[in-house]
């Protein structure tokens, strides 16, 4: 991991709130990361754990009110780019960051063709004329791999299978050479043999382009095959980073190492009796005093219900670079 | 079938070359102008006890024989015998008395529940229905269900939104064990849940199926969880089963073409593994089952098709004992009926890896 260089993006102490009628939801707190040249981060948590809340959050992508962002930094391209305004954030979005969601249906136009799609930010950002939008866009198809590219810019989304439209989703975030890419669970409504399809895909594309990803995932395969470094988030908060090899090799918070041994495995050994990680994700309606996972922790200290674990490193690098956990317990083999 | 992949076990549930195939209607009068063949000649056995693993990706019909198996849907051909009964042919009312023995848990537990019944009247729903239970005796059985799902009995005049996912599931659960049935028909009961909360549910069907003897047709898309649930697995692909064969035997070394590529396809939670790995990726997507392929309908995606692909439809065979692959790579196309291993010879060829 190049260490050294300077971070493409750099959030530090990110907060957001929703407003409900229960009260505040405290969806992200005090989430702080930083994201390498040509590295892909991958970002893993069960829902409600805020992954996808935090990176709509950098973009201004959620709706105020409910939504509000209610500190932090964001560092892109040497501005805080939480004070540039909402005109300052279109010339960002798109252009510095591109975006893949989760469902490429809900998220392209049914309305337009695929070329008009990718063309759109071209034109916008780029001050290409339709002329030479469109041969980039074919250029661009053929790069996400769709056959015939030059013909099939004239079809709509619903023309195109699932994957396929993941691929345009892919080619738009791609077409205007976005310093960060966010995929946030890309491959999760796709079928096993198309997600295969799409992951070497982004492979490639990594090798060719280098760019730097952020990867949203629920699915802790997906990130054993595609992470260089993981940060594992629980209600809201960073709970462990690491390298990739490390945290499946070594993980230290006990959410971790729960999770990853609750995952049935595919070879090898077959489990009896698959562990459980007992109760409920907690309701984030205060704000976190305490533990958040000390009710379903296995080690939980008197401490952990006083005292909001802060991340501290393990391997002497700064927190964030190393290996880091925010956990009271100190595991015995760490 | 039955000697050969579980000897002196009985199945209960016997399936023999079931179709379900939905029209299709199109233009100004709607005329019938093709069909979906979501399921197209499927035969498998479940032996009683047994926990038969569905799996294949959307659109490959594993659902479709799910509720074609309780007759959610009515079959189009062929026959689905549960404990001696073709229910395939029944009438309405032999049906519904036979209901009580054959059960589903559904894939989305907030679906799938009245949102305007208690909890007490969603579990307690069966009961009214099929037995002659007065008020106390009901609630007495709802409680005891509520127990042995791990629902608190406090919960019972709760609605169904005031529970998170996992709980909702165990809801579920409960309502189709209300009648004590022998086979129950669990579609992505895993699917909706988290990560944390999938393996509390798939342990709690594990617990109940030991206690009450239940027979699983457990569909699923996850493989992982297929290979710590089931005891033999089917793969489907497009209507039809391309390989039927035990659990372990399938995972160390899937026989068709169609199997090692989704085996193969599964991300795992292990980098030293998944840096090593090798992964076939299959081209293109899945064909429309409206049109399927001529011949064997993975031909257009298959890595080692062959010329007879193109035209013949591979039959179910058995290839090693208790294994049955649908592939010209393993069977020599004149071999034996679907799926029915009594008439078919073992046939070693091509069994090389």
């Amino acid at each position: 991991m190049p260490d050294g260089a300077v971070p493409v993006l750099d959030v530090r102490g990110l907060k957001t709130i929703f407003r409900t009628r229960s009260g505040e939801v405290h969806a992200v707190n005090n989430v702080s990361f930083h994201l390498q040249p040509g590295e892909l981060l991958g970002v893993v948590g069960e829902s409600g754990s805020g992954k996808s809340v935090t990176m709509m959050s950098l973009l201004g992508l959620l709706p105020s009110p409910p939504a509000d962002v209610r500190g932090g930094e964001v560092w892109l391209g040497g501005r805080d780019i939480l004070k540039i305004g909402v005109d300052g954030l279109r010339d960002v979005r798109g252009a510095k960051v591109g975006f893949v969601f989760q469902d490429p249906m809900t998220s392209l136009n049914p309305v337009f063709t695929v070329g008009n799609q990718i063309m759109e930010p071209l034109i916008r950002h780029k001050g290409m004329t339709k002329a030479q939008a469109r041969i980039r866009a074919a250029e661009l198809l053929e790069l996400v791999g769709i056959p015939d590219a030059a013909a099939r810019l004239k079809s709509y989304p619903h023309q195109f299978s699932g994957g396929m439209r993941q691929r345009v989703m892919i080619a738009i975030a791609l077409a205007c050479d976005p310093d960060v890419l966010i995929a946030d669970e890309p491959t999760t409504a796709l079928d096993v043999t198309i997600q295969a399809q799409i992951l070497e895909l982004v492979r490639d594309l990594r090798t060719k382009l280098g760019m730097a990803i952020i990867w949203i995932t629920h699915d802790l395969g997906v990130i054993a095959g595609i992470a260089d470094r993981v940060m594992v988030m629980y209600a809201g908060q960073v709970v462990e980073q690491a390298p990739v090899a490390q945290l499946f090799a070594r993980p230290q918070h006990p959410y971790t190492r729960a999770l990853l041994k609750t995952i049935p495995k595919l070879g090898g050994q077959r489990e009896a009796r698959l562990q459980v990680i007992e109760g409920q994700p907690p309701l984030m309606t205060a704000e976190p005093g305490a533990c958040a996972f000390r009710a379903r922790c296995t080690h939980a200290l008197d401490r952990c219900a006083t005292e909001n674990p802060q991340r501290r490193s393990l391997d002497g690098a700064p927190v964030g670079h190393g290996h880091d956990v925010a956990c009271h317990w100190e595991s015995p083999d760490a | 079938m039955r000697d050969l992949t579980a000897a002196g076990t009985r199945p209960l549930v016997q399936v023999r070359d079931l179709k379900v195939h939905f029209p299709i209607h199109t233009g100004v009068f709607r005329r019938h102008t093709g069909d979906v063949k979501a399921v197209d000649g499927v035969s498998f056995d479940i032996m009683a006890g047994e926990t038969l693993g569905l799996v294949g990706e959307s659109g490959c019909g594993k659902s479709t024989v799910g509720r074609a198996l309780i007759r959610l849907y009515d079959p189009t051909a062929g026959s689905v015998v549960i404990d001696g009964t073709d229910i395939a042919t029944l009438d309405a009312e032999s049906l519904r008395r036979i209901r009580p023995t054959m059960q589903m848990v559904f894939q989305d537990p907030q679906a799938s529940l009245n949102p305007r019944l208690k909890l007490a009247e969603i579990i307690g729903e069966p009961l009214l229905e099929h037995t002659a239970m007065d008020a106390d005796a009901r609630l007495k059985r709802v409680h005891e269900l509520m127990d042995a799902v791990g629902l608190n009995r406090r919960f019972a005049n709760r609605f169904s939104h005031e529970f998170s996912g996992g709980q909702r599931q165990r809801i579920g659960i409960a309502r189709a064990l209300a009648l004590n049935p022998r086979f129950i028909v669990c579609d992505e009961p895993i699917a909706a849940l988290d990560v944390s909360i999938q393996a509390q549910v798939v342990n709690l069907l594990e617990d109940l199926q030991a206690q009450f003897g239940l027979t699983y047709l457990f569909i699923s898309h996850d493989l992982s969880m297929v290979r710590h649930i089931a005891d033999r697995v089917a793969v489907m692909y497009l209507g039809r089963i391309a390989e039927l064969s035990p659990r372990d035997a399938l995972y160390a070394n899937p026989l068709h073409p169609y199997a090692r590529a989704l085996l193969s396809a599964v991300p795992e939670a292990d980098p030293a593994r998944e840096a090593t790995r090798r992964r076939i990726i299959l081209k293109g997507d899945v064909p429309s089952p409206a049109n399927p392929p001529k011949g064997c309908t993975f031909c257009t995606r298959c890595p080692q098709v062959i010329d007879i692909c193109h035209s013949q439809r591979p039959v179910l065979t058995e290839v090693e004992p208790g294994r049955h692959v649908a592939c010209h790579l393993f069977n020599s196309p004149t071999a034996g009926s679907t799926g029915s291993a009594e008439v078919t010879e073992p046939n070693q060829q091509g069994v090389s890896k």
